[in-house]
């Protein structure tokens, strides 16, 4: 914190903000009214890197790939108009995923505003709703304290993006640099207090119960409380179950880890939802894909609900007991009064759900005898060679699904895919962002064909910076997930999900990715073995059989325990 | 869950873009504001939110988390009308000749304790404060007349039990 001040410009005190908040790493692309930034940049290459790439909407997703490997705030920048809006959906998915992210965005200069000048877009309006907070900054003296603000926003409490607009002569203009680092909002608790009792309350009615179910999300990651739960259900016994966002927090072999629940969670966890006497839901949100239709979720189970959000109480389901705080908190606070226990009869009603599953579903998905390849089995392939130790970043489609089912986890934030608002497209660029998120690990990318062409041009940012991201585009010539939809809801009528598609190789070859395409079984694990021992990155596309489905399957509307096998 | 008419007090920092954050929490539940009013409140540079929407008590709660989920929020608050003193101002302007030619039109005001805030020889204003049926009553009084501009205010509302307002921000 220095209390002496300097002369410089607002865009050079940008620069110098990112840095004093530990920032040194920013995906962007340039354009009119972020050109100051930009020249800063330049000057400032050697302490902060900026990674230029092919479309803003790649940057923002890079950003969010950063930020969830490394827990670090993730920075993106894009000039006025197409730049900014082009951050947009980037920002709601951070929004609704919890992705902290500074976001700053050039506009035109501030006697233009309200003009329609050239490139003016009101992105203050467009992004507030999808913004965890967001302010326009017209005064060069101003930009320090704003994007102090901003970080503190972005990363404390519930985690989420904000975006900083900054006018082009606030800029250029001069200020009286200093930086102080926010340590406070007066309107804003990003914690708010726990109330010891409500945990005494949580603690009674976990030891009274005989068939507690706890439900995992995200928040156990954002909260660092990985080890207070593994504490928790190791001494309380409680079979545990995951949302996709909460997967890795928990390692897939951990005994009382009993899936996924879902649209497409496994069988037991879903049935037995709708049995447990005691659900324990912690860090996570009840979405809709995850309790299907409310009228028949959980009824006959008292609820408790940990979570850091006040307005996530009783949003969607009616809790008996609220444990408000950061999870690390209070889990740490609830383990001293939970009794120990076993549960093993409720245990064996999951070992029994998933034995049926196994042979219906999880056998023939990993392990098929039909000619065709299965999206399971590559993922099972990729499991073996990387022992589960890679970060696993997946698109959204089938793809999406047999990947948060099917890949292994030994680590926590390594699954990193696009949970809220399903945003093909995200992987390649989040990939790209979780390489230099966690540069010593392996990343592997799940991405279906459909989506891959929605962000492919970021192989142009792989071949320029040499991210080493392993992508692996499961191939079924298909819109899979709708055309799942069609064949189960809508007769067959395969509309608009019939994929022409390139010689990807093709693709992959002309930015410099060595690519290989595996069309018969046999090659598989050869190629896989290749792609992993790869130093650099690596394409490899899978054709897998056309009208594979994903199942179990809640259909919308549906009941969790009426999930279907086939 | 019945629908009924509640009143939401939502003290917040100056920030311009935040009546809009505020309206977007609304749309995005397709509750209708019946009415918004914004203006300074006790505590100095705290600006205070008085909206009123029909609806659950269950959405109401639930609306009120969502606003307060706003950074620049400081407290929202939502009450029913036997929690708060509340009222409306309501201007009615009325070409002069009628104050004159008929004579009904000054015991109207009378009686409905409007008072008249200007005369000049087109129009005359008159305005009245009180609840939304009272201001309903005289127009509909006055409207056979001829009424030439009619406007009203959103309701503003002072609650009966303390707000505590200040000791929240001491405590953030
Ligand atoms: C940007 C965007 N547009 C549309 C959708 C709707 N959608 C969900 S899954 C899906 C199909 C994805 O196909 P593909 O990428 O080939 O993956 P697959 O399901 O075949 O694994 C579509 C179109 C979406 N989630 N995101």
């Amino acid at each position: 914190m220095s209390t002496k001040t300097e002369r410089i410009i607002g865009a050079e005190a940008v620069v110098r903000a990112l840095l004093e908040e530990g920032a040194d790493l920013a995906y962007g692309y340039p354009g009119g009214a972020i050109m100051p930034i930009y020249d800063e940049l330049y000057k400032y290459q050697d302490k902060l890197q900026h990674v230029l790439t092919r479309h803003e909407q790649g940057a923002i997703h890079a950003a969010q790939g950063f930020a969830r490997v490394s827990g670090k705030v993730g920075v993106c920048l894009a000039t006025s108009g197409p730049g900014a809006t082009n951050l947009v959906t980037g920002i709601a998915d951070a929004q609704i995923d919890s992705t902290p992210l500074v976001c700053i965005t050039g506009q035109v200069a501030s006697h233009l505003l309200g003009t329609d000048a050239f490139q003016e877009t009101d992105v203050i309006s467009i992004s507030a709703p999808v913004t965890k907070w967001n302010i326009q900054v017209t005064k060069s003296q101003d930009i320090p304290a704003a994007i102090a603000k901003a970080f503190y926003i972005a990363k404390s409490g519930r985690p989420g993006p904000v975006l900083i607009d900054i006018t082009k002569d606030a800029q250029l203009g001069e200020l009286d640099y200093a930086y102080e680092k926010c340590t406070g909002v007066r309107s804003y608790k990003p914690i708010p207090e726990t109330n010891i009792e409500k945990v005494k309350e949580a603690a009674t009615l976990i030891n009274a119960a005989k068939k507690p179910f706890i439900v995992f999300g995200q928040g156990v990651i954002l909260g660092e409380a990985e080890a207070e739960l593994k504490a928790l259900i190791e001494k309380s016994g409680i079979p545990s179950a995951w949302t996709v966002l909460g997967l890795s927090a928990l390692p897939t072999d951990h005994p009382l880890n009993v899936g996924m629940v879902g649209m497409h969670g496994h069988y037991g966890p879903n049935k037995l939802t709708n049995e447990c006497d005691l659900l324990i839901a912690i860090g996570m949100r009840f979405d809709d894909r995850v309790t299907g239709t409310l009228d028949t979720y959980a009824k006959q189970a008292k609820v408790i609900h940990f979570d850091i959000d006040p307005a996530e109480i009783d949003k969607n389901v009616k809790t008996d007991v609220a444990v408000i705080g950061n999870a690390k908190d209070t889990l740490a606070k609830i383990v001293p009064f939970i009794n120990d226990a076993k549960h093993e009869a409720w245990h064996n009603e999951f070992k029994e759900y998933r034995k049926i599953e196994d042979e219906a579903v999880i056998i023939p998905q990993l392990e098929p005898t039909k000619e065709g390849l299965t999206m399971g089995e590559v993922i099972n392939q990729v499991n073996k060679e990387t022992n589960g130790d890679a970060v696993i970043v997946s698109d959204v489609g089938q793809h999406q699904m047999f990947t948060v089912r099917y890949a292994d986890f030994t680590t926590t934030r390594s699954n990193v895919t696009s949970g809220g608002l399903g945003t093909m497209g995200f992987a390649l660029p989040a990939a790209i962002g979780a390489k230099m998120g966690a540069p010593e690990r392996e990343v592997v990318a799940y991405i279906g064909d459909g989506g891959y062409q929605m962000t492919c041009q970021e192989l142009g940012t792989i071949l320029q910076t040499g991210a080493a991201v392993k992508i692996v585009v499961l191939n079924n010539e298909f819109l899979g997930m709708v055309r799942q939809w069609q064949q189960l809801f809508f007769d067959k009528r395969y509309a608009s999900t019939v994929m022409t598609n390139p010689d990807f190789i093709k693709l992959a070859e002309a930015y410099d990715i060595k690519a290989t395409k595996v069309v018969k079984r046999e090659d598989l694990a050869g190629a896989v073995k290749e792609m992993i021992a790869s130093k650099e990155s690596y394409f490899l596309e899978v054709m897998i059989e056309k009208e594979d489905n994903v199942f179990p399957m809640v259909p919308t509307g549906a009941s969790v325990s009426d999930v279907r096998l086939s | 869950m019945e629908k009924q008419l509640y009143t939401i007090s939502v003290y917040t920092e100056n920030n311009p873009g935040l009546l809009n954050r505020i309206a977007t929490i609304f749309l995005k539940r397709h509750i209708n504001i019946e009415s918004l009013n914004v203006s300074r409140s006790e505590i100095e540079n705290v600006h205070r939110f008085t909206i009123c929407a029909h609806m659950t008590e269950v959405a109401v709660k639930k609306l009120v988390g969502q606003i307060e989920k706003q950074i620049e929020v400081i407290k929202a608050y939502y009450h029913t009308d036997d929690e708060i003193i509340f009222h409306e101002t309501a201007l009615y302007k009325i070409a002069s000749n009628l104050l004159f030619d008929k004579r009904e039109i000054q015991n109207i005001i009378k009686n409905s304790h409007a008072s008249i805030v200007t005369v000049n020889p087109e129009f005359f204003v008159i305005e009245k404060t009180g609840f939304r049926s009272e201001t309903e009553a005289l127009y509909d009084e006055l409207a056979p007349y001829g009424i030439m501009q009619f406007v009203r205010t959103g309701r503003i509302s002072v609650s009966k039990t303390e707000m505590k307002i200040s000791e929240q921000l001491k405590n953030l």
